[in-house]
């Protein structure tokens, strides 16, 4: 739990004034995940909730898997903290309307559009954005399979494209190419480089994702 | 977007006390797929937007079926805030409630439903582009008259009964639940109470009202489906696979006794601002065998009442496509069309 929350005495969300704030002190140490916090949270009539902002509020949001805080307002969507408050410009913000999924990071595993969340409902979730996909030197199987086969043009929706495509090998490494291009379906390419991308997806389906 | 306080209630009951009994100050939020849209074009500006991410309550976000045996009448649960895509690649759900788990196959693409939720469907916004677009001062924004009723009017309503605002309703989801005969079990100050889902949408006018009848205060806990044992199915008329809304949509379910079809439930989607329940055709399917013939029948009668405006005549025809379809769809029917 400690790795997913602000820790205690910041501003904003901290853990306790979390805990203060919706009378769960009792609960101590385990927040809202365990049992007893749940129990006890059913029992609270109508408990008094702290709200956060309209000015600037702590967020620790765990990136990559990097714990990182910074003090933004309750507006900033995930996309836009990342890129402006964390200096992570992976995701790219074209459309800002979760329609082009330029913006698509994976929360907890699962694609989603960065610009159509708020950073704060991304606290406490495992975030992973195309950054993560190069390590020690070492370029992850996607994108080194779009470098191979030339499936980027002006390359602005390619880091959407190459994180669904990790997402969906990630649920199922024996996804065939036509299961890839269902989980592609939320993502555009106004360049129309679709066919090298299927070429770069047919070559990692080939290789068992 | 306005900037906003943000809360994070983690009850039910905690958000409830946390919401306004008018609208527009306060918004609820879950998957913001379609909130964030509507902040961003200044068309919702709240001071207050309560989260209901971090309610870990079971009831509101699970799935549950329970154990089906013959002679009982088991009811499944389905939390309103369940992901869509979890409701979509439910196996038991699936079995049961093909016409539920294809339409949520179908919503968005596959961000869309990691993010939004069922409640969320139930309750979004219309999708009309004068509603959307910030500078249109339209009947539901305080407006004096509704723009797309001689407008741009291609996507809008044909079952318009003479409603001043002819927005379709944006569900896919809703029209199968109606046809599978569910209920929305909902929480506001003074408790628990159950809708059932054909009374949960109205046509709104104007601003102090929404697509559905809950009060501001109110929120979904869950929606309720019986296991009657009805075929059941959904098809969708769409200009796109993925990413759009569809054109027209017919949601069906029937029990199947003796090659027989009785309790016929047609519904409508996308045709006008509820869910809408084609009596007629329902009529010509009860007591029948389903044939091609009788699928075909159906569609025709589906479409009485239908008044088209100057863009959209075009959707009597796909109403009657797509309820034939869902019919021999439901059947068993090898479809010979492609899909």
């Amino acid at each position: 739990m400690s790795e997913t929350h602000p820790p205690p005495g910041k501003p904003g969300i901290s853990r306790r004034q979390f805990l203060t704030g919706t009378g769960l002190g009792a609960a101590a140490t385990t927040l809202l995940q365990t049992s007893e916090a749940r129990t006890q949270a059913s029992k609270v009539q109508a408990p008094k909730t702290v709200g956060f902002g309209p000015n600037a509020v702590a967020c620790e949001l765990v990136v990559n898997g990097a714990r990182i805080s910074v003090q933004i307002e309750p507006r900033v969507t995930l996309l836009d903290c990342l890129r402006h408050y964390m200096d992570i410009t992976g995701p790219k913000r074209v459309c800002d309307r979760g329609t082009c999924g330029a913006c698509t990071v994976l929360l907890d595993g699962r694609p989603i559009y960065a610009c159509t969340m708020l950073a704060l409902e991304a606290q406490g979730k495992k975030i992973e954005t195309p950054e993560s996909l190069y390590q020690d030197g070492q370029l992850h199987r996607v994108p080194a399979a779009f470098a191979q086969y030339d499936a980027q043009q002006c390359g602005f929706c390619t880091p959407g494209f190459v994180m669904a495509m990790k997402g969906c090998f990630d649920r199922n490494p024996n996804a065939t190419p036509d299961e890839v291009e269902q989980c592609l379906a939320g993502n555009i390419c106004r360049c129309g480089t679709y066919q090298q991308m299927r070429d770069a997806l047919r070559s990692l389906c080939k290789k068992g994702g | 977007m306005k900037n906003f306080t943000y809360y994070r209630p983690l009850s039910l009951e905690a958000a409830v006390a946390l919401l306004d009994n008018r609208w527009g100050t306060t918004e609820l939020l879950a998957g913001g797929t379609d909130l964030l849209d509507l902040q961003k074009e200044y068309i919702a500006q709240p001071d207050k937007v309560v989260s209901l991410t971090f309610i870990q309550d079971p009831v509101f976000t699970r799935i549950e079926v329970p154990q089906i045996l013959p002679g009982t009448k088991p009811t499944v649960s389905i939390g309103a805030a369940v992901k869509i895509a979890d409701i979509a690649e439910h196996a038991e759900l699936k079995n049961l409630f093909p016409a539920l788990t294809d339409a949520a196959a179908q919503v968005g693409g596959p961000q869309i439903r990691n993010m939004g939720t069922l409640g969320g469907n139930l309750c979004q916004r219309n999708r009309c582009w004068y509603f959307r677009d910030e500078h249109v001062l339209c009947l539901l924004k305080g407006g004096r008259r509704c723009f797309a009723s001689d407008g741009e009017n291609r996507y809008h309503a044909i079952f318009t009964k003479g409603h001043p605002c002819v927005i379709v309703h944006p569900s896919t989801l809703a029209p199968a639940l109606i046809a599978l005969g569910a209920s929305v079990e909902v929480v506001g100050p003074s408790g628990k109470r159950t809708i059932e889902l054909n009374k949960f949408f109205q046509a709104p006018t104007k601003p102090d009202q929404r697509e559905h009848v809950l009060a501001p205060n109110e929120i979904v806990v869950r929606v309720l489906i019986p296991v009657e044992g009805l075929r059941n199915a959904s098809y969708e008329v769409r200009h796109k696979q993925s990413y759009d809304w569809p054109l027209a949509q017919a949601a069906v379910a029937f029990r199947l006794s003796g090659g027989k079809a009785t309790n016929v439930r047609i519904v409508l989607g996308h045709v006008a601002p509820i869910p809408h329940v084609a009596t007629e055709a329902q009529k010509v399917v009860e007591g029948q065998t389903i044939t091609r013939e009788l699928a075909e029948q159906a569609g025709e009668a589906a479409t009485v009442g239908a008044a088209p405006l100057s863009q959209n005549a075009y959707k009597v025809h796909l109403v009657k496509v797509a309820v034939k379809r869902a019919l021999l769809l439901a059947s068993g029917a090898q479809p010979d069309w492609a899909i």
